[in-house]
């Protein structure tokens, strides 16, 4: 069957099956791959995006069910050559070492400073719940989501 | 002129590709006409298969081919999984590609389907028929070595793969003889799961014209996976295949093995004539990548009446798991036993290691690999000694650690430690707690029926692996050195083919920082190749915290083999002679005349034109190093960890984590530091949370990111992180790695300081993970 979806501003029309996965349409028809698959549960949010303007697991969600929706993935954040301040943040904080949660990980930090635009340590740590990085103790996630709620 | 940026917290150069989704891991990548691959796994730890009929998976639209174990035999290729470590008398039983006509765990292999896309070949799993006959299991290690226990392997008496020792048996006895205090415990090293969050994954390409493959795979080291696909599963010739590794997701030892699937991979794509990809769920990735710790132990400490100690005696029982995985012998023996004198003087140890085999999925290293098992042992039981002797446990410490003259220092367990300052990173620690001032607030909180305890961890670790000469006289059927070659173009960029292979350490960064302070040319203008068996000439890859120490050392040395021939050309340029022209921050020139320099692009040029030449001299400007190190490196250092314990819920919440490492020289303290972070987290997850349980059959009842908890954000704690730099004497940079560290020391503080909290009750051990339930059984055990 075939939807309509908006992808960082781009307009799409793709033909899917019925039980496809939003984040294969993403990666496997659209080639848009930075958003990335970590585990078959919904616990790892390696596959965030954001889906008007909600925080979203694309592991979880159908693509059906996203029919006629707008997203932003890790590839439509930077404008114009610009960096986002969070992926700036990241970067400068050394935020990340393999990378592999990161792009889910930035996602879920815009939408919490879209929601909360000043948290404290602990909120920012709350809002990362959903979002599992083995590698860095998230310290320096921490820290960047931190820089990043001051310049934005 | 360049800047020294040896040192410099600079930000990496991998992060732009990574913070924008451009980077490229294995399951993005896409070939034309490339198919899928999904693997069917036995559902039992142990049973005999009686009928496998794959016709309907077959049957399915969109399916390419099923292939069972017959298919690979008829096949003729070797189609084993070999183990890469031996020791003495040690049973080796086959593992093939795909199960025969037993399975051993769950998640064994037992056949293969290629698609059109990933949905059908899952779909097909589900039509391919099996029949099992369930056997009876054995999962628990020290239960697996009793008499009448399931044999996983025929040939294998009781379970037993070997039976290891190191140290002196008669001394140590005689040592607990003399004794003026003992201590023992019995404790479990928790099974853990290492949980990159990119699962393993192939992508593989053969071309029948030219008879090579090309397998883009998850890897830490893809120079040994080309050799053991080459040499072991698929016997193409090793030239005849090139193994790439594009971003890799984190790894923690679970990227350094070679496992049947990728070899499956591989063969599928050698069958069919076409590309094939093989993404594994995070399913198979808990049922597949090998497993870390496993270990049922006894251990006890000797002290005479002042207080030293004398003597340190260890059991171990070992789970193997149901095969050896690639160098899985060599974790709980060498690099754990030669571990067990840690920072202290002990003149007698005895170790003893029982390798086991059971029904579960094979264990190997896992970040750390045998030094956090040895840390564990060895600073639970010198807190439990300083308890029962009355001293405070940093004290008893500094009384019996190697004081900073005795270095080299050889222990009873092989290991020379070449430097050491042990005090140094202790008091820096107990500085940055402010232990004082904890210890008063500690009687006070209990005074209000609170309890903070504190955990101190002061650990060694051995790393940068290391003499090749002395791993293979202890077994690896692998060499440790590292290659590095720095080729400078005629312009004067440079290129660097290193043997290491990062995936998320930031080597792209910290070895562009080495060879710009050596060469004196700019950092931008130095790039970093690595993880391409075509490209690099070897590596033996990225793990044991070895890629700085070893990796980096090739560099240094090729750099500086690159800047002694850049000096002859400069000699001849500049009509001197060799020992007279200086070099400095990238320019050549005659001592005490540094306005007429040429600098070592200029003769970059002139090395490439090679119109002018010093007799004797070959043409361009680049250099080779296979870099083979004399020793391990032995870095060091202090944790603190301070936990409140609710004795009601059993709760135990992780209020401050102080790291202070010592690891020599630093090259970028950014990455350092984020090492040391990842470290702890992994560390204080086997304290608290993480446990792979089995149960009696043998089935992993935490196969879930649901029933395994690997650490969340709000799990941890800020860590205070501080450093003392005592540099490694043997290696051209000084460095020692950090890889593991964090690792290594965080399980024993949290423990300890879970205990110490809970002293007040007499908790003299909790096994890790010390979930509510423990800590709340263990108070109402400890019979007050
Ligand atoms: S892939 Fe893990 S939550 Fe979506
Ligand atoms: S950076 Fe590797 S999982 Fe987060």
């Amino acid at each position: 069957m075939h939807i309509s979806l908006t992808v960082n501003g781009q307009p799409y029309t793709v033909d899917v099956e019925p039980r496809m996965l939003l984040v294969h349409v993403l990666r496997d028809v659209l080639d848009l791959t930075g958003t990335n698959v970590g585990c078959d549960t919904s616990q790892c949010g390696a596959c965030t995006v954001i889906m008007d303007g909600r925080a979203v697991k694309s592991c979880t969600v159908l693509a059906v069910q996203a029919d006629g929706s707008e997203i932003l993935t890790i590839e439509g954040l930077a404008k114009d050559g610009e960096l986002h301040p969070l992926q700036e943040a990241f970067w400068n904080n050394h935020g990340l070492q393999c990378g592999y949660c990161t792009p889910g990980m930035i996602m879920t930090a815009y939408y919490l400073l879209q929601t909360n635009p000043n948290p404290s340590e602990e909120e920012i740590r709350h809002g990362l719940e959903g979002n599992i990085c083995r590698c860095t103790g998230y310290h320096n996630i921490v820290r960047a989501v931190q820089e990043a709620a001051q310049r934005m | 002129m360049a800047e020294k940026l040896l040192g410099s917290a600079i930000r990496r150069r991998e992060d732009p590709a990574l913070i924008t989704g451009r980077a490229k891991y294995t399951d993005d990548l896409k070939l034309p006409n490339m198919a899928y691959v999904a693997i069917l796994r036995s559902p039992y730890a142990h049973a005999r298969i009686t009928r496998l009929d794959t016709s309907k998976a077959k049957a399915l639209d969109g399916v390419v081919a099923v292939f069972t174990a017959e298919d690979v035999a008829q096949s003729g290729i070797p189609g084993q999984v070999p183990v890469g470590w031996l020791l003495p008398d040690m049973k080796i039983p086959t593992r093939p590609l795909l199960a025969q006509d037993r399975v051993r765990y769950v998640g064994e292999a037992v056949a293969v389907v290629v698609a059109e896309d990933r949905y059908t070949a899952h779909d097909a799993l589900e039509l391919i028929e099996v029949e099992y006959e369930p056997l009876s299991a054995v999962a628990n290690p020290a239960k697996a070595v009793e008499e009448g226990a399931p044999l996983v392997h025929d040939d294998a008496p009781n379970n037993i793969a070997f039976d290891w020792e190191i140290g002196d048996k008669e001394a140590t006895d005689q040592a607990f003889a003399n004794a003026a205090h003992t201590v023992s415990l019995n404790l479990v090293n928790n099974r853990l799961i290492p949980n990159a969050v990119e699962p393993r994954a192939a992508l593989a390409d053969y071309d029948p014209v030219s008879g090579r493959l090309t397998l883009w795979m998850t890897t830490q080291n893809p120079h040994i996976h080309r050799l053991l696909m080459s040499l072991a599963s698929l016997g193409l010739p090793e030239h005849k295949i090139r193994v790439i590794a594009p971003e890799v997701g984190g790894g923690f030892g679970s990227k350094i093995h070679h496992y049947p699937d990728e070899a499956i991979v591989s063969w599928c794509a050698m069958q069919l004539g076409r590309p094939v990809k093989w993404q594994a769920t995070r399913a198979e990735t808990y049922l597949t990548d090998a497993h870390g710790r496993d270990h049922v132990t006894t251990a006890e400490m000797a002290v005479d009446e002042n207080g030293k100690i004398t003597g340190l005696r260890v059991h171990t029982y070992a789970n193997m798991g149901a095969y050896y995985s690639t160098f899985a012998p060599a974790v709980p023996t060498y690099l754990y036993g030669t571990l067990l004198s840690g920072e202290y003087e002990i003149p007698n140890i005895y170790c003893r290691v029982v390798g086991v085999f059971t029904h579960t999925t094979p264990v190997d290293a896992y970040r750390g690999a045998g030094r956090p098992e040895a840390t564990f042992v060895v600073e639970r039981l010198v807190d439990l000694m300083a308890r029962k002797l009355g001293m405070d446990p940093a004290e008893f410490r500094r009384k019996n650690f190697i004081p900073p003259d005795k270095f080299p220092y050889q222990t009873p367990v092989a290991l020379q430690y070449d430097s050491g300052d042990y005090e140094k990173p202790l008091n820096k620690a107990l500085e940055l707690v402010g232990y004082e001032q904890l210890r008063r607030e500690q009687e006070e909180a209990r005074k209000e029926g609170r309890y903070i305890g504190i955990g101190l961890s002061t650990y060694i670790e051995a790393c940068g692996l290391a003499p090749s000469s002395v791993v293979g006289s202890l077994g690896a059927q692998a060499g440790q050195w590292e290659s590095a070659i720095v080729r400078v173009h005629p312009t004067g960029k440079v290129t660097v083919y290193s043997g290491s292979s990062g995936h998320g350490q930031g080597h792209k960064t910290t070895f562009a920082q080495i060879v710009a302070d050596i060469l004196g040319v700019p950092y931008d203008d130095i790039e970093i190749i690595q993880g391409d068996t075509d490209e690099v000439q070897y590596g033996w890859g990225t793990y044991g915290s070895r890629s700085a120490a070893v990796g980096g050392s090739a560099i240094a040395v090729s750099a500086q083999k690159v800047v002694e021939k850049g000096r002859k050309i400069a000699a001849h340029l500049l009509e001197a002679a060799e020992d007279d022209v200086a070099f400095e921050a990238g320019k050549y020139y005659v001592k005490g005349a540094p306005d007429k320099a040429v600098t070592i692009q200029d003769v970059a040029l002139q090395a490439y034109l090679a119109h002018n030449l010093p007799p004797g001299i070959e043409p361009a400007l680049e250099a080779a190093a296979f870099y083979d190190p004399s020793n391990f490196t032995f870095p060091f250092g202090t944790h603190v960890a301070v936990v409140e314990v609710n004795p009601e819920s059993g709760e135990v919440n992780l209020l401050r984590y102080v790291a202070v490492d010592d690891c020599g020289h630093v090259i970028n303290p950014l990455i350092v530091e984020g090492q040391v972070h990842g470290g702890i987290a992994q560390g204080v997850g086997q304290a608290l949370y993480e446990h792979a349980v089995y149960d009696e059959e043998g089935n992993l009842i935490t196969g879930t990111l649901m029933d395994y908890a690997v650490p969340k954000a709000r799990f941890l704690p800020s860590f205070e992180l501080d450093r003392t730099v005592t540099p490694c004497p043997h290696n051209p940079l000084g460095v020692k790695g950090i890889g593991e560290a964090g690792t290594i020391a965080a399980s024993a503080a949290v423990v300890n300081a879970v205990v110490d909290a809970l002293a007040p009750f007499g908790v003299e051990h909790i096994d890790m993970p010390v979930t509510p339930e423990k800590v709340w059984r263990a108070i109402q055990g400890a019979g007050n």
